[in-house]
C-alpha cells in the first residue's frame, strides 16, 4: 500500500469525512418526486454506464446480426418475396370476389323486387372474337328457359338481346353493336324514336325532328314498342343534341356499363311486362307513368355508372 | 500530551496549545447546550453560533488539522442532530472550518486579539457560505447568503468571539 506523504493526510482526511457526510445528507433528504438523494445520484452515477453499454451491446448485436449472421437472410428473403407475392395475389382475389358480391346482390335486389317477372340472372363468359361486333356469351342456356329475342338488362338499364341460345350457353347482341336497337322514347316529353348501336361507346336516337324540344340530360327508357324490352326500362341519357337535316342527332350514353359487362338478367318472357321500381311505389311520383296496356308502370331512374 | 510544544515552520516558531483533561469535550457540550437553551429564552442570542467559536478556538489552538477537522465533524454533527437541520449541514461546515483553522493556526499567530477577531469574521463568512452552498445544491433550499444580517452578525460573533477565547485561554494549560 502506497503511504501517503503527512502533510497530504489531513486532506485526504477532510476529503473522507466530508464526503461521509454528503453521503449522509444524501440519504436523509428526499426529493419530491425523485426519491432520496443517494439514489438520484446513483441512478444518475450508473446510468451513463448502463447506456453506454447499451449502445456497445446493440452496436455489436447489430453488427453481428447484419455482417456475419447473414448465412440464412437470402433463402428468408427469397421466401418472404414469395410470400409477399402470394399475399398480393390474395389480395387481389379478395377485392375482385367482393366486388362481384356487390353486384350479386344487386342483382339479388333487383330480381326480389320484380317477384313476379320470369327472370335468370347469367355470368358474363365471352365476347365476340370480332372486334367490330359487340356480342357477348353467357353461362345460360336453353335449359334455363332462355330462348332468342329475350331481353338482357342490368339494374341499371338495357343491354341487350339474346341472338341465339343454346344448352348451356347463349349469344347477346349488345346494344352498342350497330345491329342492335331497342324501341325507345324520351322519357319527359314521351317523343319516341328507336336507338341503335354505332359500334362506339355512344347510341344514336334516330328520328326526331328538328322542331321537337330535346335537351342534353333527358332520360331516355324503353317504349316496347319492339316487344322485347317492357316498357319503361332506362335506356340512356341524351348527352348531345345536334339540329339534322330532317331529324336531330342524337348522341345517348348508355345507363348499364355495357364496357365492364360481368352479370345481366335475361327477362324470360317476350310478352309485354310491366317493370317496376322501388321508388315508383310513392304516390304522385312524377315518373310514375300510365302504361299502355290500361296498368301503371313506373319509369325506374336511371342508376349511376359504375366507375 | 499534557506539555506545550513548538511546531517549527521555517524559520517561524508557533506554539500548540494543551488543555486540561475533558476542557475540549466540556467546552463542546456546554456551547451545544447553552446554543439550544439560551434562544429559548434569550431570542437575541439566537444571532450567536457559539458551536462554531468552539471550533474556531480549539482548531487554531491545536494547530492540527486531522485533529481540527474531527472536532468541527462531531460539534457539527451534534448541532445537527439538536436542530432540525439534515445531519451533516453544519457537520461539514465546520469540519471544513475546522480544517482550514487547523492548518492557518499552523502557520499564523493567532493569540493577539485583532487577528483573533479577523479570522473568526472570515470563518464566520466561509461557515455562512458553505452551509448556504449545501442548502442550495443538495438541499434544493436556496438561501441570501449575504445580507446586512451576515454583517451584523459576524460583528456580534467576532466581538463574542474575542471575548470567549480570552475566558478558554484560561484553560490552557501553562
Amino acid at each position: 500500500m502506497v503511504a501517503l506523504p503527512s502533510r497530504h493526510r489531513s486532506l485526504f482526511l477532510l476529503a473522507g469525512v466530508v464526503l461521509l457526510q454528503v453521503l449522509l445528507l444524501a440519504v436523509q433528504i428526499k426529493r419530491d418526486s425523485q426519491g432520496r438523494l443517494i439514489r438520484v445520484w446513483t441512478v444518475s452515477a450508473v446510468s451513463p454506464f448502463e447506456r453506454g453499454g447499451s449502445w456497445g451491446i446493440g452496436k455489436i448485436r447489430d453488427a453481428w446480426r447484419h455482417y456475419f449472421a447473414l448465412s440464412d437472410t437470402a433463402r428468408e428473403n427469397e421466401a418472404l418475396r414469395r410470400e409477399n407475392g402470394e399475399l398480393k395475389l390474395e389480395v387481389l382475389q379478395l377485392q375482385s370476389k367482393s366486388a362481384e358480391a356487390d353486384r350479386l346482390a344487386q342483382l339479388l335486389n333487383f330480381k326480389q323486387s320484380q317477384g313476379k317477372v320470369p327472370m335468370v340472372v347469367a355470368r358474363v363468359i365471352g365476347t365476340s372474337a370480332d372486334a367490330n361486333s359487340a356480342v357477348i356469351y353467357l353461362d345460360q342456356g336453353l335449359r334455363q328457359g332462355i330462348k332468342k329475342n329475350m331481353g338482357v338488362i342490368t339494374p341499371e338499364g338495357v343491354v341487350g338481346k339474346v341472338i341465339e341460345s343454346f344448352r348451356d350457353t347463349c349469344q347477346v347482341l349488345v346494344l352498342t353493336d350497330p345491329y342492335s336497337g331497342v324501341g325507345a322514347m324520351i322519357a319527359g316529353s314521351r317523343i319516341q324514336s328507336p336507338v341503335n348501336g354505332t359500334g362506339e361507346p355512344l347510341l344514336n336516337m334516330k328520328y326526331v325532328g328538328n322542331d321537337e324540344e330535346v335537351k342534353a340530360g333527358d332520360r331516355v327508357v324503353t317504349s316496347g314498342m319492339d316487344r322485347i324490352f317492357p316498357k319503361d326500362l332506362p335506356v340512356g341519357v341524351i348527352s348531345q343534341v345536334k339540329p339534322g337535316a330532317s331529324f336531330k342527332q342524337i348522341r345517348v350514353r348508355p345507363s348499364a356499363n355495357l364496357e365492364r359487362l360481368e352479370e345481366v338478367i335475361v327477362l324470360l318472357t317476350t310478352d309485354p311486362l310491366v317493370i317496376k321500381s322501388p321508388e315508383s311505389t310513392a304516390p304522385g311520383d312524377a315518373s310514375t307513368v300510365p302504361a299502355a296496356s290500361g296498368q301503371t308502370a313506373s319509369v325506374p331512374k336511371p342508376a349511376e355508372k359504375q366507375p | 500530551m499534557n506539555e506545550a510544544f513548538d511546531l517549527r515552520m521555517g524559520e517561524s516558531h508557533i506554539e500548540v496549545h494543551k488543555f486540561h483533561g475533558g476542557t475540549i469535550l466540556l467546552s463542546a457540550a456546554a456551547a451545544l447546550i447553552l446554543q439550544a437553551f439560551l434562544p429559548a429564552h434569550l431570542p437575541k442570542l439566537a444571532i450567536l453560533d457559539l458551536p462554531l467559536l468552539i471550533t474556531i478556538y480549539f482548531a487554531l489552538s491545536r494547530r492540527n488539522p486531522s485533529t481540527g477537522l474531527l472536532l468541527g465533524t462531531i460539534i457539527g454533527l451534534l448541532q445537527d442532530s439538536l436542530s432540525k437541520t439534515p445531519l451533516g449541514l453544519f457537520g461539514i461546515a465546520k469540519t471544513v472550518i475546522g480544517y482550514l483553522a487547523s492548518s492557518i493556526g499552523a502557520r499564523l499567530d493567532t493569540e493577539h486579539p485583532a487577528a483573533r477577531f479577523a479570522l473568526t469574521a472570515v470563518f464566520f463568512v466561509l461557515h455562512q457560505g458553505i452551509v448556504a452552498l449545501i442548502q442550495k445544491l443538495l438541499l434544493a433550499q436556496p438561501q441570501p447568503w449575504f445580507t446586512m444580517r451576515l454583517l451584523v452578525t459576524v460583528l456580534v460573533n467576532s466581538v463574542a468571539g474575542v471575548l470567549l477565547y480570552f475566558v478558554l485561554d484560561r484553560l490552557r494549560k501553562s
